[in-house]
């Protein structure tokens, strides 16, 4: 079984709940667990919100794209955003590292994103844009049907 | 659009109690804040009960929101407890350490009994 999806919508916060509600729709195909439907809605909110919170620090006139792939039970995800791009990765990833606490901001995302899922990479360029790629193998709760 | 994020504060003696519905994330979490303030500072208030019974899902903003009002409950001198935390919520406190620093407690009864409020 092999499948894609991709879907590109405005920086609006609006949308968040948008982003996360229609992967989930998507990957519902691979008969998910309640818990891998959470991680996944978690991880896209989590990088959709960076996108608008720091790619484009709330600009709206950005926009953010999400491409999903399936192959049999392993999904690959890549969320990307065309704005500001992060200068140190290594220092971004840190857990409870923010460049804007004063928006309320914990820094957890990253540390999110990578205990969630099994692969987790960020290609980022200052000035140009991140991409954020989340890998994960879903267990195999189909074998009824095999 | 349909709201995501519903929510009501209740005052019990000097307990301000908040209970969530829904969805809560980056684009819920600014209302709720600037509400959530406000009650802060009506006088009344020292200490804080959340419950979560009926929040079904929430991000980092979620986290952020909960560290912020902490802060504010500590500067009033005040305690503030989180109740009936399902079990993807409890996910992301545990990964960032909010246990350790948040009170929490099994159901609203228990969490207002240890601030005091006699039902
Ligand atoms: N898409 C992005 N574009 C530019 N910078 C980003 C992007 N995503 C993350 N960052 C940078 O990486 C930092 C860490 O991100 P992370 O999601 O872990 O924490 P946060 O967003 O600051 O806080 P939280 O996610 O807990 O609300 C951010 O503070 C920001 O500086
Ligand atoms: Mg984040």
């Amino acid at each position: 079984m092999s499948n894609f999806m991709k879907v590109e919508f405005a920086a609006k916060s609006e949308n968040e709940s948008f982003a996360r509600t229609t992967v989930a729709a998507f990957i519902a195909q691979l008969d998910p667990t309640v818990e891998e439907l959470t991680e996944i809605k978690t991880v896209v909110s989590e990088a959709v919100t960076n996108a608008i919170i720091h790619g484009y620090e709330e600009n709206e006139e950005g926009t953010v794209l999400i491409e999903c792939e399936l192959k049999d039970q392993d999904i690959s995800l890549t969320i990307r955003d065309f704005g500001n791009g992060i200068e140190d990765v290594d220092e971004a990833i840190q857990p409870m590292y923010t460049s804007k606490p004063e928006l309320e901001r914990s820094g957890m995302g990253f540390t999110i994103m990578e205990n969630f899922m099994d692969h987790f990479e960020i290609e980022s360029i200052p000035n140009h844009g991140t991409t954020v790629t989340l890998r994960k193998k879903f267990l195999n709760n189909q074998s009824a049907y095999n | 659009m349909a709201l995501s994020l519903t929510y009501d504060f209740e005052q019990k003696q000097d307990v301000l109690l908040v209970r969530l519905t829904g969805e809560l994330d980056h684009h819920e979490a600014e209302q709720l804040k600037n509400d959530w303030q406000s009650y802060l500072q009506n006088g009344m208030t020292k200490h804080v009960v959340v419950n979560l019974e009926n929040l079904h899902f929430m991000d980092s903003s979620g986290l952020g929101v909960f560290l912020g009002r902490y802060k504010e409950v500590k500067e009033i001198g005040g305690e503030m407890v989180i109740c009936s935390i399902n079990y993807d919520v409890q996910r992301l406190f545990e990964l960032s350490g909010l246990f350790k620093i948040i009170d929490a407690a099994d159901n609203e009864a228990a969490a207002l009994a240890r601030l005091g409020v006699t039902l």
